[in-house]
């Protein structure tokens, strides 16, 4: 009975005491340990409540990016030029299909997409998420959609997703001057970022890479909108929270007209050249359009390697080029402005004659400055010059003249400088003078030099823009209005409209009314150039009417007064006295034909330049005054406009034939 | 003493004579409801979850109902030969057992899987209260010793398989008993010292890659707040968005937007305080008050060293588990597999809590039988 000894000798209430006096420690140590995790939870749901609820929030908000929808473009009529269409493409959500590579293969059967898309698809299952949708066709037909639509119901996680991208219904027509959007790139990110703009670009697939389209980007983009959604650990939506939708970019409307830009179109056919038509009254250009041209839809949805190669092949006539934004030499049609240096520099007045043996020489050198007609004018002032071309007469004038004065002027007449006209895609072209010789070519200026400018040849040329818009500078007396397509843009303001004047009880009845607002743009116009003697204007307007009505078969008939100055651009030199044969000559080094007209005459609404490269047969007078005239005529539709003046309206006597037969002027 | 005997047993209520104890009951009952719920909701709001979380405490109320039957003092009789046979177990699951999610735990007996710890949570207790008891109290050093080595040698071999919470909590329901046993003062200064010492020993010969990153992780989570810190970040997030009142029931979005891992079982506890806040907080922590308060009056009123000792263990031991698992998720402590008792999904442990928690009530019942 040991067990009952232990029991006899145990003191039980002093172990009881013990016993209590220990749980009664531990309790204590419960105590402190409740209240170390109680108030490790005070600290965290009530003095860090707010930083553990926003970090809550960022788990489970995000927000999506919603794309805005592009500004859309039409020309001066309302007619659309850049319209946004829905594009279908067939996406899969691989988590919600049930049996994904046997409904891939019949799915591609059906809608017969080829082997290489099924692949990429496989290919980008690995990398991407399951529940994200992936693009296995990306272009489909009406045929496909509806054909789709009626068997969706054997795909589950096959759906057709609707977006919308450009597209420009007149195709190559507007390409020179729309430009194109496509898809954003990696230097158009930096750009972006750079910018600041990468969040607003966040939904977007496409930016104008050219034309209007570019220079226009920021007001055609529009702003971002956003979804707020609730997403779960996987990322996968749950519901929607909040949604701020996204504020579509401005119309454009442009002065382009769409009718005129297909006249110019048609004019052109067959030939290498730019038509450029400028009201020179405000500046707004009405057609411009370089042909060849290309269809610019090519690029939207990323061209294939094979269009591509085909733009660039030159036996295709390089149809990227904008050649109304190009430097040609401007030949003959400068002889206006040239004459009109000559009056102000004093070098010669309206009477002034110079005597013309078919050729010039300057003083101790060999070399004879041949003019276009062998046998020579004779005795011709300025008018006769004008309407004749004397090369001779020019000859002496620029010599005369010496280059600087010349350089000054038609610095002047925006050569050799930006127009300023909203495309990206401006020239310079050149401006004659020692200063561009001496940084282009890094030679000195030499008198010779100066004897080509005379003529408009040498170091010299001009765009037709700038062409177009030195002309229009001469046909408004001096007023400088800057070239531009951009006549309004339009948006939608959405306002609140009170229904009740009175308010009830604090809460008034609001209407809420969205409509577009247009808004012309306005621009300022540069410092007008001002002669000494402001009848110099009048002389030689006056000797490019008589010329365009006297000179041109082009312009006979025409029910409006047109003013008009033709030149044609050698395009290599030739040797003393050696005679131009156009047939003998290389396609790409035959002369190209220049013209620049206004009308009417009285009141100028319209200057033309127009450029034809390497011409068989004739010149300017011949091959481009007939484009002028078709751009003009549709331009005037039925508008008579004659001025009653007799005096103003000479015979027309083409003394020395057409053109045609001389090849020249 | 036969009368004696018959008046008392007449003076007992029908709630004695089936050996539940009342408060005990209705507490544990409490959290169980409350679990539910919370299982619901952590749950994706499957009702299966819920029949599955019922049947299983079902079993495990009766099973407590069937320990409490048990006279407590009858357990000494098989402390020693259940306490070997459980060591034996627990070194046959390190020759065979069946390795699942990275650890030795499980004893495939081909008809079913048995997880021996689970057993040596109680009686580990047992033993040594058994042996404590078995001298005079406050036990003397050598007694300590050896019953120190009694409790060393299971938690050594659960560490080892591992599962360091589960040799976390059967260390600690023996080191309890000889606390309660009244060991001096300096004793314990000295253990807790040696501890300390031994910590660096821990850490390079005995704690696994995988333990030891646990440990890292919670000394600053946001070194890898995708990784290894992500359930802890998570975990926090989820119980500071709740506030004072909580998002609502069904209504926390890191768990119901599956932010938050191991939602219905280790992580229960971050679901509460999410969806009910610190207000949900405090009352959990009340009834868990309640509970153990409850535990170490009965272990007071225990007649016997024995159950004495017994019922302080079990009654600190479940505190351990609740401390454990909350300081755990709200970051005081590291992660270690624990689940919030009473509350958290689960079956094993839950039936083991409940047969402790039978043990408690056969403590509060049985006195005067035996007697």
């Amino acid at each position: 009975m040991a067990s009952n000894k232990r029991v006899a000798i145990r003191n039980h209430s002093a172990e009881a005491n013990l016993f209590a006096r220990r749980t009664f420690i531990a309790f204590i140590g419960i105590l402190a340990l409740l209240l170390t995790l109680i108030s490790n939870i005070y600290d965290l749901e009530i003095n860090s409540y707010e930083k553990y609820q926003t970090r809550s929030n960022s788990n489970r908000i995000k927000l999506l990016p919603v794309a805005p929808n592009r500004g859309l473009i039409y020309d001066r009529n309302g007619i659309l030029l850049a319209d946004n269409k829905p594009v279908y493409s067939l996406e899969v959500i691989a988590e919600q299909t049930i049996d994904l590579k046997k409904h891939i293969k019949e799915v591609s059967e059906l809608l017969d997409i080829s082997e290489e898309k099924q692949e990429k698809l496989f290919k980008a299952l690995k990398s991407k998420r399951r529940f994200k949708p992936l693009e296995l066709h990306s272009r489909l037909s009406a045929q496909q959609v509806a054909l789709f639509s009626v068997n969706q119901h054997k795909f589950p996680g096959f759906f057709i997703d609707a977006r919308l991208k450009r597209y420009y219904p007149f195709g190559d027509l507007t390409t020179h001057s729309l430009g194109y959007v496509a898809r954003i790139n990696r230097k158009d990110s930096i750009r972006l970022a750079e910018d600041n703009l990468d969040e607003d670009y966040a939904a977007t697939r496409n930016i104008g890479k050219l034309g209007l389209e570019k220079y226009y980007e920021n007001i055609l983009h529009g702003t971002i909108g956003h979804q707020e959604v609730e997403i779960n650990n996987q990322g996968r939506i749950i519901r929607t929270l909040d949604y701020a939708p996204p504020i579509s970019g401005k119309n454009l409307t442009l002065s382009i007209d769409i009718e005129l830009q297909m006249i110019a179109k048609r004019a052109l056919a067959g030939k290498r050249g730019a038509v450029v038509a400028i009201d020179p009254r405000n500046g707004e250009i009405l057609a411009m359009y370089s042909n060849p041209s290309y269809d610019g839809n090519l690029f939207v949805h990323g061209i294939s390697s094979k269009n591509y190669r085909k733009l660039l092949n030159p036996k295709n006539d390089r149809p990227l080029l904008n050649r109304s934004v190009q430097g040609y030499p401007p030949a003959s049609t400068v002889k206006p402005l040239l004459g009109l240096t000559g009056l102000e520099a004093g070098v010669i007045t309206n009477e002034s004659r110079f005597y013309d043996p078919g050729w010039f020489q300057l003083k101790g050198l060999e070399r004879k400055y041949r003019d276009w007609w062998a046998p020579g004018h004779g005795w011709v002032d300025l008018n006769q010059a004008i309407e004749h071309s004397c090369n001779v007469f020019f000859y002496n004038l620029a010599y005369q003249l010496n280059i600087d004065n010349i350089t000054d002027m038609m610095e002047k007449f925006g050569f050799g400088d930006l127009t300023g006209v909203d495309i990206w895609e401006d020239k310079r072209a050149i401006l004659p003078g020692r200063e561009t010789k001496r940084s282009r070519y890094n030679k000195p200026w030499y008198t010779g030099d100066t004897i080509a400018v005379g003529i408009g040849q040498g170091y010299w040329t001009v765009t037709p823009l700038q062409l177009a818009q030195a002309f229009s500078i001469l046909a408004n007396k001096g007023d400088i209005k800057i070239p531009h397509f951009l006549r309004a843009t339009a948006e939608l303001v959405v306002e609140e409209v009170a229904i009740n004047d009175e308010i009830i009880s604090g809460e008034s009845d609001v209407n809420i009314i969205s409509k577009m607002v247009t808004k012309m743009t306005d621009y300022d116009d540069k410092p007008p150039i001002i002669l000494k003697n402001n009848k110099h204007w009048n002389l030689v307007l006056d000797a490019m009417h008589n010329t365009a009505q006297k000179k041109y078969p082009a312009f006979q008939g025409a029910r409006y007064d047109a003013a008009g100055k033709s030149g044609t651009a050698q395009l290599i030199a030739k040797k003393q006295d050696e005679k131009y044969d156009a047939e003998a000559t290389k396609e790409k080094q035959r002369n190209n034909a220049m013209f620049v007209a206004f009308a009417p005459y009285e009141n100028p609404e319209i200057v033309v330049a127009v450029v034809v490269e390497n011409v068989l047969e004739g010149g300017g007078g011949f091959n481009a005054a007939p484009v002028a005239r078709q751009v003009m005529d549709q331009y005037f539709g039925d508008r008579v406009i004659i001025s009653t003046d007799k005096s103003k309206h000479p015979q027309h006597n083409n003394v020395y034939g057409a053109d045609k037969k001389t090849g020249r002027n | 003493m036969r009368n004696i005997g018959h008046d008392q047993q007449k003076q007992r209520s029908f709630w004695q004579r089936i050996h539940i104890d009342v408060p005990l009951l209705l507490g544990i009952l409490a959290l169980m409801i409350l679990g539910l719920f919370v299982v619901y909701s952590a749950g994706g709001q499957e009702s299966a979850i819920v029949y599955r979380q019922i049947t299983r405490l079902g079993i495990a109320l009766l099973v407590m109902f069937a320990v409490a039957q048990i006279p407590p003092l009858s357990y000494q009789k098989w402390a020693v030969p259940v306490f070997v046979l459980g060591l034996l177990l627990l070194i046959a699951v390190l020759l065979f057992g069946h390795i699942g999610k990275g650890a030795q735990r499980w004893l495939d007996l081909g008809f079913m899987k048995f997880q021996p710890s689970e057993i040596m949570k109680l009686i580990v207790p047992i033993m040594i209260a058994w042996y404590v008891s078995q001298y005079d109290l406050p036990a003397k050093i050598s007694t300590i010793t050896i019953a120190f080595i009694l409790v060393l040698l299971p938690t050594l071999l659960i560490a080892k398989q591992p599962d360091l919470g589960t040799s976390l909590l059967i260390a600690s329901s023996g080191v309890f008993v000889i606390f309660l046993a009244g060991a001096s003062w300096k004793l314990i200064v000295t253990c807790i010292g040696l501890a300390s010492a031994f910590a660096p020993v821990l850490w390079m010969f005995l704690m696994k890659p995988y333990q030891k990153q646990r440990v890292l992780t919670f000394l600053d989570p946001e070194q890898d707040p995708l990784g290894s810190g992500y359930h802890i970040i998570q975990s926090k997030i989820a119980i500071g968005s709740g506030g004072l009142h909580g998002k609502g029931w069904l209504q926390g979005t890191q768990s119901q937007l599956e932010f938050l891992p191991e939602r219905h079982t280790d992580f229960i506890f971050a679901v509460f305080s999410e969806e009910f806040g610190f207000v949900g907080v405090a009352v959990l922590l009340s009834v868990y008050l309640i509970i153990v308060m409850r535990g170490l009056w009965i272990a007071v009123h225990a007649e016997h060293a024995f159950t004495k000792l017994l019922a302080g263990s079990i009654t600190l031991t479940f505190f351990v588990y609740v401390f454990v698992n909350i300081g755990m998720v709200s970051g005081l402590l590291p992660v270690v597999g624990v689940p919030l008792p009473l509350v958290s999904y689960g079956g094993t442990s839950m039936v083991t809590l409940l047969a402790g928690f039978g043990m408690l009530m056969a403590i509060s019942t049985h006195k005067r039988f035996i007697a």
